[in-house]
């Protein structure tokens, strides 16, 4: 059920959709509900600037300053908002630890919640009906889905956010990064890492 | 309401495709789509679960066949229609015919990037909590018709208590126009067992945030 595929399929239900959004455009300016330069500033911004780097600074300080971790895992909104170069996101953020002995993935089955301010927009999986529906029975068979395998033994826990609540993972620091700057070790930090679907890279996988 | 976007636990929508190096958007209507959303929340034309309620009862044939935003799209349009702000016959003609409803507010580029934090759903408390992490629980058997987010993979189950998150506005009554109804927020963990049976990965827990009604003492 990848969807944008659907409309690469139908030409013709994307032009009618594309001309409905025009016409609702049109129609809720006219009346003064929206504001066309406020609508480019706001598509702008999630085409620019709120990305999963946001995250992944995140996760770079709690791997290199203990004190910070443990705020993050108090109480993630209030953590990020002491970063100055982190924007500061909205309530309810929970920062989840991977260990070797656990493995935290994130879902929303009902409908496609995802802590947008710390990793921008959500990509099509994560909104589709595979990832919502597999998630919380076989996140194991999700995993593969992604090439990656865990321990027999790991516990895995799903945090389905059927609230407001928005949940990221903190994963776990690869080896061999002893002494990295921040600023190197955001860049080991993928987004999937942080939803459960992946792991951070490792030092061989990115230039020094 | 038990419609089809209730998916937990559902077999046979296939493996999950990842698009490599995907764009935010994938055409530009989808980006338009986003931000009449987000400035219409901001105007306070509806709460965010009366758009969650919108694409629910959209037939499930919709919903299944239609893309993300496009499904953002049609709960806009229907709620849109449904409150009053735009007539049936001004989708029709592409144009605004008559003036429109006041909303409280109005999102102006000055307002966009502090719009962009998302805002608190904590409400004051009514009473003291009822739970405290540790505690056993199990969740209510409701099938109501409306809004809902107590997921039905996850009704009638016993769990724990693990966070509490504080009071917030409730989702059940908001989307059927009771107001906030502000009840205290859960982290409730079951056993994957409990959930899927004496066949599942016995490493596997799963966690829903619960509102307190969803929850009783086990």
């Amino acid at each position: 059920m990848a969807d944008h595929k659907h409309d690469h399929e139908h030409g013709s239900e994307l032009s009618e959709t594309e001309l409905r959004v025009r016409a609702l455009e049109t129609i809720l300016t006219e009346k003064g509900y929206v504001d066309p330069k406020a609508l480019d500033a706001i598509v702008e911004a999630y085409e620019t600037k709120i990305g999963p780097r946001n995250g992944a600074m995140v996760i770079a300080r709690a791997w290199t300053d203990p004190a910070f971790k443990q705020a993050l895992l108090k109480d993630a909104t209030a953590a990020v908002a002491t970063l100055g170069h982190v924007s500061p996101v909205g309530d309810h953020l929970v920062a989840v630890e991977n260990t070797p002995q656990r493995h935290n993935m994130i879902v929303c089955t009902l409908c496609s919640c995802y802590p947008w301010e710390v990793l921008g927009l959500p990509p099509v999986w994560y909104k589709s009906a595979p990832y919502r529906s597999r998630a919380v029975k076989d996140p194991r068979g999700v995993l593969s889905d992604f090439g990656m395998t865990l321990p027999k033994d790991t516990e895995i826990r799903v945090w389905d956010s059927t609230a407001e609540t928005r949940f990221i993972v903190l994963p776990m620091r690869p080896k061999g990064t002893e002494g990295w700057s921040e600023e190197r070790l955001a860049d080991l930090v993928t987004r999937d890492s942080m939803i459960g679907t992946g792991f951070a890279k490792q030092p061989s996988e990115v230039r020094s | 309401m038990n419609g089809v976007h209730d998916m937990g636990g559902m077999d046979g929508f296939g493996k999950v495709e990842v698009e490599k190096n995907e764009p935010p958007f994938h055409e530009r209507w989808e980006g338009r789509v986003l931000a009449l959303q987000r400035a219409l929340g901001y105007a306070g034309a509806w709460h965010i679960d009366d758009s969650r309620y919108a694409q629910e009862t959209l037939p499930p044939q919709q919903y299944l066949g239609a893309s993300y935003y496009r499904r953002w799209m049609l709960g806009m349009q229907s709620n849109l229609l449904a409150r009053g702000y735009v007539g049936a016959d001004e989708i029709e003609a592409g144009r605004s015919l008559r003036q429109g409803k006041k909303l409280p507010r109005k999102l102006t580029l000055d307002l966009v990037p502090g719009s962009l934090v998302r805002s608190s759903f904590f409400r004051q408390q009514q009473g003291p909590a009822k739970f405290k992490p540790g505690d056993r629980v199990r969740t209510i058997n409701i099938h109501p018709q409306t809004h809902t987010r107590l997921p039905r993979y996850a009704r009638d189950k016993v769990g724990t208590v693990e966070m509490i998150h504080g009071c917030h506005a409730y989702p059940d009554s908001v989307a059927t126009n009771r107001g906030d109804d502000p009840q205290w927020l859960y982290t409730v963990v079951f056993d994957g067992r409990e959930i899927w049976g004496p066949d599942c990965d016995p490493t596997l827990k799963v966690s829903i945030d619960a509102f307190e009604p969803y929850l009783d003492p086990a």
